[in-house]
């Protein structure tokens, strides 16, 4: 044992000796089996505010039959597995429970064969979501999902958490842009759901996979759906008094029959984020702006964002400046690109939220949210895609002070409250993981959770994949019994 | 939470019970499709009738037993369709079948219009999954499997789904065309585009001048010409990657209409049987014996066009 070793040892932070180490780094190779402190606490984290994971071996796989291999090993100790993309979630849902093996799927990342005859791209899990699109533009086509965190995160991430991004509001979330998935089974069994047809025989196992945040097997190779480019493009940026202005736009917009391709909100704070830190040329002194984007063919996109301006200017909308170039329009997404990042420069944490409403609630339910963050303490900024009502507050914090992450908590669970009354549900896009466990039985009834579980049970008898996620607590893939405690014959 | 159950629904869910086959009648449109069920099996059909309609949210729900025209004759009056097929039989049943319509480019395929389902368990209780909204990560998607499941894993007693606007101004066009991928690289976004090997018929929907300049384009590749509808369709069903239409007199379909970009076919004669995947299959399998142990649900019906 190294000196190093040994100090960590000494201080509890032990080197991980773990007996299927050896057969996986057999079946791999050790040098992409990593059991060193650092690495395991690497990956004993996602992008959420959730601390308390523990990482067993980490492995980065090359091939579907090495996750085969991985698969087969662990059952053969009695050990769980996790998959894991970029470990960009915002629910937990990457965070390992209870020490198991950790599949990290980023050395999976070729972009293996784009068919344009069947207009479709095979890919391996790793393949970063921005870089599939820029790899498919020049060929007159992209991939339509583009989450804000699209720079970092995995297709393999996207299909587990069903995400969505700004351009999902006209064409559609990943489940609408995936037809074929190669997954390995929790039994290490190789299948593909979906296929390249229309409509495949037998059940859509496909539509369930997507969405299950990693707990009914792990996606090795992904059909993706292309989209062709846009002829025309018009990128609209609305400012208004207030939010309240800027969110009856959006749902007088849905009514009037228009689906643009985005409707982005931002209220003032965020305005202000990004103009002190990241200048985008918004207006400073706006209470409220949507980005909103028309695609299509030329002439159409002129009628759409005709009628949109209309409408905005019926709900008060003060200036509406429309891009008239390709830099121009740079020029507007950088500034809703930006607002997360810049949320940094005025507080060193956040807490991003996720629920959806039905959008002609929207401004009501942003009025009770921002009650209760003020109410609390809080400072929010809303930065959200509000064409399909999916709220993302954004509460910002230090966590060095004392009750704040308490607090941070309750106003979330408000948050959750408020939504679920105004007739929404818990999540749009980040998936329950560990953060809405709790919350399931208030959007669910037991019965409905109890088929839950039995579609969990169908692919995952074992629960072996991802456990202690999803379904709350008293279901049977969700009851791990102390969520540090590592397995038998493990020692940390 | 949302969960305030509808009285007709629970009336349903009686009438199932916990016991005895059941087998579901919609509009019998497609009635043999993957097997009749046992003539033990007790008939019943779902509820009828809207519940909510929601213009504003682009949101309805309504009972399975509602006709898919009675659906779309209400939608219309606010400028709105779905994704389901325009060809008679329930909501229920197009659900359970999971066939997309022929102008699917258009308006959608039925699993993506689907954002919740209610349905009657093998127990007999009422089910949900997913919700009334249009994004949705928020648990299991049970209402998924169920499209497509030809009612085996559960009973489609209530449906919420997405609508969408019907477009201001659509045409039929017509033309002798040997090479239908000329077309279908030179239009942005038709509804459909349907060949039988001599013959192509387009639907263009949207703003008017949009479908008058893709009208336009089509006019210097062919001789096309407006008609009010497009082919007759052959009676079989074939599902094929897109890529294989180009090569399709490979295929024994006898006389055929090919949907191009899409992959289905309407074929004179079935499509051969398909082996299914051993993996996929077992997982099939548990999810029969999870939700439906006793076979009491729509017996008889097989999920897929496996031997
Ligand atoms: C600043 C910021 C902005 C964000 N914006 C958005 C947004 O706009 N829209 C949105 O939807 N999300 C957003 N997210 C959340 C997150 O980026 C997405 O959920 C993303 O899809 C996760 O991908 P990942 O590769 O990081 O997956 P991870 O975080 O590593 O994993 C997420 C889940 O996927 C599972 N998983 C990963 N790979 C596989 C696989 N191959 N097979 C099976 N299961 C697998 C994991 O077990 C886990 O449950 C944002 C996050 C951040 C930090």
């Amino acid at each position: 044992m190294s000196l190093v070793d040994r100090l960590k040892k000494a201080i509890g932070l032990s080197p991980f000796h773990d007996p299927l180490v050896a057969d996986l780094q057999k079946a791999l190779s050790p040098d992409r089996v990593l059991e060193d402190y650092e690495e395991r606490l690497l990956h004993s984290k996602d992008e959420s505010v959730f601390e308390g994971g523990l990482a067993g071996p980490v492995c980065f796989p090359l091939t579907t039959e090495e996750v085969q291999s991985i698969m087969k090993i662990a059952q053969r100790h009695d050990r769980d597995v996790i998959p894991r993309g970029a470990g960009s979630g915002l629910a937990g849902g990457a965070i390992p429970l209870g020490a198991p093996v950790v599949v990290a799927l980023t050395k999976m990342n070729n972009i293996i064969e784009v068919d344009i005859e069947n207009r479709i791209a095979w890919v391996e899990p790793g393949v970063i979501n921005l870089e599939l699109s820029d790899h498919l533009r020049p060929m007159g086509f992209h991939y339509a999902p583009d989450p804000s965190s699209q720079q970092i995160c995995t297709i393999g991430g996207n299909v587990a958490n069903n995400s969505g991004g700004p351009h999902c509001l006209a064409d559609g979330v990943t489940d609408t842009h995936v037809l074929a998935i190669e997954v390995v089974l929790p039994d290490g069994e190789v299948t593909q759901f979906g296929g390249l047809d229309p409509e495949p025989d037998g059940l859509d196992l496909r539509g369930a996979f997507i969405g299950s945040e990693g707990t009914l097997g792990i996606a090795t190779k992904i059909a993706v759906r292309l989209t062709a480019n846009p002829e025309a493009v018009k990128t609209i940026l609305i400012s208004f008094p207030t939010m309240r202005a800027a969110a009856e736009t959006v749902s007088a917009v849905i009514a009037g029959g228009i689906v643009p391709a985005a409707m982005e909100a931002m209220d003032q704070r965020t305005i202000e984020v990004i103009e002190n830190h990241v200048p985008a040329g918004y207006p400073k002194d706006a209470g409220a702006v949507l980005l909103v984007e028309v695609e299509g063919l030329p002439d159409g996109i002129e009628i759409d964002a005709e009628r949109i301006c209309e409408i905005a200017e019926k709900h008060q909308a003060e200036d509406i400046r429309i891009a008239q170039n390709s830099w121009q329009r740079d020029a507007l997404w950088k500034g809703r690109k930006s607002a997360f990042g810049a949320s940094t420069y005025i507080s060193p944490n956040y807490y991003l939220h996720d629920t959806v409403v039905p959008r002609s609630a929207l401004a009501d339910v942003l009025d009770q949210v921002n009650a209760i963050a003020s109410e609390n303490d809080l400072t929010i900024m809303n930065v959200f895609h509000a064409g399909d009502g999916n709220l993302h507050p954004l509460l910002l914090f230090d966590a060095e002070e004392e009750g704040t992450l308490e607090r941070v908590h309750a106003v979330g669970a408000e948050i959750v409250r408020i939504s679920l009354e105004a007739g929404g549900v818990l999540s749009g896009e980040h998936g329950i993981g560990i953060e809405k466990q709790q919350f399931m039985n208030d959007l669910f009834s037991d019965e409905d959770l109890n088929h839950q579980n039995r579609l969990r049970f169908a692919f995952d008898p074992l629960c072996r994949i991802n456990p202690g996620k999803v379904l709350p607590q008293g279901h049977s893939c969700a009851d791990i019994q102390t969520l540090q405690k590592p397995p038998e014959g493990v020692w940390v | 939470m949302a969960s305030v159950i509808d009285h007709a629904l629970e009336e349903f869910a009686a009438e199932v019970g916990p016991v005895g086959p059941i087998a579901i009648q919609g509009g019998k449109t497609r009635w043999d499709a993957n097997g009749v069920p046992i003539p033990e099996a007790r008939l019943l059909s779902a509820p009828t009738g809207i519940v909510t309609y929601k213009p504003e949210e682009m949101i309805v729900t309504a009972r399975a037993g509602t006709t898919v025209e009675d659906l779309h004759t209400h939608l219309k009056e606010h400028g709105q369709r779905t994704g389901l097929p325009d060809r008679g039989g329930t909501i229920g049943g197009a659900i359970a079948v999971g066939e997309n319509d022929l102008n699917v480019l258009g308006k959608g395929r039925v699993r993506d219009a689907v954002l919740q389902i209610r349905y009657i368990s093998a127990d007999g209780e009422i089910i949900s999954s997913g919700a009334p909204v249009v994004k949705n990560v928020s648990g299991f998607n049970l209402h998924k499997l169920l499209v497509g499941s030809f009612g085996t894993l559960g009973l489609i007693a209530e449906v919420t789904l997405r609508t969408n606007p019907v477009p201001a101004e659509t045409m039929w066009l017509t033309a002798a065309i040997t090479d239908p991928i000329k077309i279908f690289d030179s239009l942005y976004k038709p509804a459909a585009i349907l060949w039988d090997g001599r013959t192509i018929w387009v639907q263009l929907e949207g703003h008017k001048p949009d479908v008058e300049k893709q009208q336009e384009t089509l006019s210097q590749i062919g001789n096309f010409e407006q008609v009010e509808r497009g082919p007759e369709l052959p009676q079989h069903r074939w599902s094929l990657p897109p890529a294989d239409l180009y090569t399709i007199s490979n295929y024994k379909t006898g006389r055929f209409v090919a949907s191009i970009g899409v992959g289905t076919v309407w074929a004179e004669h079935p499509q051969p049987l398909r082996t299914p995947d051993r993996g996929k299959q077992i997982i099939e399998e548990r999810l029969k014996q999870q939700f439906d142990p006793t076979n009491r649900l729509n017996p008889g019906r097989k999920i897929g066009n496996w031997n």
